[in-house]
């Protein structure tokens, strides 16, 4: 789950990490007041969408970047009104863009030095790691491929927690100047409380800045939630805009079916999600290209297979679909039943490759063969994989 | 021989009486796996199915009927919980079904379990089974047949693929486990195969793996040096996008690291041999047997 910026900033603010003064604005009048009670002549005016690239995309009527500065509060509110309610089309966000719903309005601040920071947990030790860098402001990929000297690791010992001398050790490592280093520390501790607190998988500040006054400031945040803890975070569900998911995906989680949309034309419904990988990769293998993956669980009810066909029919790239089940506890004509079923009431007018496997096998091919439905039925999963390549194609 | 559980191994279960815990705890009875006990707070003097008291607490079960391994199917809230309580009874093997535990859980989990004797497989895994004498878990049974291959695996039904596939062509298992895909487990891939090296009647081994972490290339780089037995891999996810969490598998790569072309080259540095397609672990490994 992803939440806005704006979203992150009010986060920060909660747990004590200083960043830049501002607020979110909805209409060019909140904005206008929003940048008076600023206070300053250095404002920026940034459109809140998840998609990143804001700054070099350009909305459909005609207005260019989603990320402007000006001096005064009247100019921020005719920004705000030429961003507010227009499409923005950015590098990530394909040629229909986004709708913004909400801009932020914020101090722009004098930048003295750019630092990366970030917190993540990592899968080897089983703990934090702190990923700091110098090198801020950049793809920190990039500089760990060809300077990985310049990152800084610092793991966290999760009995214990962040400790107050390795705050101290990352500020000194990064370069901060005695007297910034108080403001530098209390910083990266409250980042940790928020990571911790809020049950995140990864909170990235790229950049943490230097003012030229001598703040040090997150910049620009993001986070990763961990999904499985947002039953104890209802405040963090609130942040959830379904507006920047694809709809496909939020479809999909509401029948507890994990979706996740591709490019291909070849629709894939399989049981698991290492054999629905597995399932991607030998479609590829044969030449053809998956549209999405989805796994449909191991005890996948007849609702959720129809459920299944509807999303992958919503894909107009889908040329056929393959559907690929090792029924271990359920058995396969009960899966079988449910797939007959399921392309009776979506009326399927597309090719349909099923291969199943498992418990009454027989039984669950007879009752597919003997539908009178175009079903081709695979015995193993590669003559399954070339046949739907073919038909794909055709 | 099998590696961790055989026909002696004597099985409590959390959450017996819910609904994916009753179900589960039927199959393995019925497979022959010796369930000993049964554990929910709040139900304890019930009998299962007429045969297995329920206690209130794991370290009851451990009294009163000497219990050296679990099976957990309580809710991924209450999950963590369950998996200290077994450790704290001094259960050995502590197999977690469960789906959906909070990393941070899972976190502090690995942490507090360094000072016990308990091993963990799971969370978020089909179990372990050696074929013929002992199944924990929800992988089907009949599947499987007793022999002499150890196989490793981070996904479940993927795993029922692999060893269908040996099962077809008339090879056993001497153990399967499936370890789970969540970013923090108990018992790793290297874990797994230096059992499986060390375990006589194992006499090749597949491990499967999928992208995300580093699990694979360590195990490769152990079996290079310290294992003489035939191994054949198979990693899933070379067409996944880089940065998507693939559904309940918790496989995502990061950083350009942890992707299938760089984990096919480690283990084929390591002399083992790399299925190509899914649909070829089996021969891939009967090929190198030979």
């Amino acid at each position: 789950m992803n939440i806005h910026e704006y979203q992150a900033k009010e986060l920060l603010t909660k747990f004590g990490a200083d960043n830049p003064r501002g607020s979110v604005a909805r209409t060019p009048a909140e904005a206008e007041k929003v940048a008076r009670e600023l206070g300053t002549n250095s404002i920026v005016v940034k459109a809140q969408i998840h998609a990143g690239g804001r700054g070099k995309g350009s909305f459909t009527n005609g207005f260019q970047g989603g990320v402007h500065l000006c001096k005064t509060a009247g100019q921020a509110r005719n920004i705000a009104a030429k961003m507010i309610g227009q499409t923005l089309v950015t590098h990530q966000t394909g040629p229909e863009g986004r709708v913004v719903n909400q801009v932020l309005v914020a101090e722009s601040v004098e930048i003295e030095k750019e630092f990366y920071f970030a917190i993540l947990m990592d899968r080897a030790t089983g703990a934090p790691v702190i990923v700091a860098s110098r090198e801020g402001g950049m793809d920190i990929e990039e500089v760990a491929e060809k300077s990985p000297e310049k990152i800084l690791r610092e793991p966290v010992n999760p009995a214990f927690g962040l400790q107050p001398y390795q705050t101290r050790k990352l500020a000194r490592e990064l370069g901060f100047a005695p007297t910034q280093m108080r403001a530098a520390c209390k910083l990266f501790a409250s980042l940790y409380r928020c990571f911790m607190a809020c049950d995140c998988s990864m909170v990235e500040i790229n950049p943490l800045v230097l003012t030229k006054g001598g703040e040090v400031l997150a910049l620009d945040a993001k986070f990763s939630f961990d999904d499985n803890a947002l039953f104890r975070h209802p405040d963090v569900v609130a942040l959830r805009d379904v507006a920047e998911e694809d709809p496909r995906e939020v479809a999909a989680s509401k029948h507890h079916l994990s979706y996740i949309g591709l490019d291909g034309n070849i629709g894939c419904m399989v049981n698991g999600a290492g054999l629905a990988m597995a399932t991607m990769d030998i479609i590829k293998h044969h030449g053809g290209e998956p549209a999405n993956f989805l796994d449909v669980g191991g005890g996948a009810s007849e609702e959720q297979v129809t459920e299944a066909f509807k999303i992958l029919l919503s894909d107009a790239n889908v040329k056929a679909i393959l559907v690929n089940i090792f029924g271990g506890i359920m058995k396969c004509d009960v899966i079988a039943q449910g797939i007959l079923n399921a392309v009776k009431s979506v009326k399927l007018g597309i090719p349909l490759v099923v291969r199943l496997e498992g418990t009454n096998v027989e039984e669950g091919r007879k009752l597919l063969a003997d539908s009178g439905l175009p079903i081709v039925t695979a015995t193993d999963l590669d003559s399954a994989a070339s046949e739907i390549v073919k038909l794909a194609k055709s | 021989m099998s590696v961790l559980i055989d026909k002696n191994t004597r099985l409590v279960v959390q959450g017996i009486t819910g609904k994916s815990g009753a179900f589960h705890t039927r199959n393995c009875m019925e497979y022959g796996t010796n369930v000993v006990a049964g554990v929910t707070p709040a139900r304890g003097g019930e009998m299962f199915e007429n045969k297995v008291p329920v206690f209130d607490t794991v370290h009851e079960a451990r009294e009163q009927t000497g219990c050296n391994a679990t099976m957990i199917f309580v809710p991924p809230e209450f999950a963590a919980d369950a998996i200290l309580e077994a450790a704290d009874a001094g259960v050995e093997l502590i197999v977690c079904i469960t789906e959906g535990i909070p990393v941070m859980d899972m976190m502090r989990v690995k942490e507090m379990l360094q000072a016990t004797k308990s091993r963990l497989i799971g969370p978020n895994c089909p179990g372990i089974i050696t074929p013929g004498q002992c199944k924990i878990g929800i992988m089907p049974g009949y599947i499987h047949k007793p022999g002499h291959i150890g196989v490793v695996s981070r996904s479940g039904t993927l795993t029922y693929e692999a060893v269908w596939q040996l099962t077809s062509r008339g090879v056993g298992q001497s153990t399967c486990i499936g370890i789970g895909g969540d970013p923090i487990i108990g018992t790793t891939t290297l874990d797994a195969v230096q059992l499986f090296a060390a375990d006589p009647d194992t006499h090749g081994i597949i491990l499967i793996g999928e992208i995300g972490g580093s699990a694979e290339e360590e195990a490769a780089a152990w079996l290079k040096d310290h294992c003489d037995k035939p191994v054949a891999g198979f990693i899933a996810g070379a067409t996944a996008p880089p940065g998507r969490r693939m559904g309940h598998a918790g496989a995502i790569i990061s950083g350009g690291k942890g992707t299938a072309s760089a984990k096919k080259d480690a283990l084929r540095e390591a002399g083992i041999a790399v299925a190509e397609t899914p649909s070829t672990i089996a021969d891939t490994l009967l090929a190198v047997m030979k």
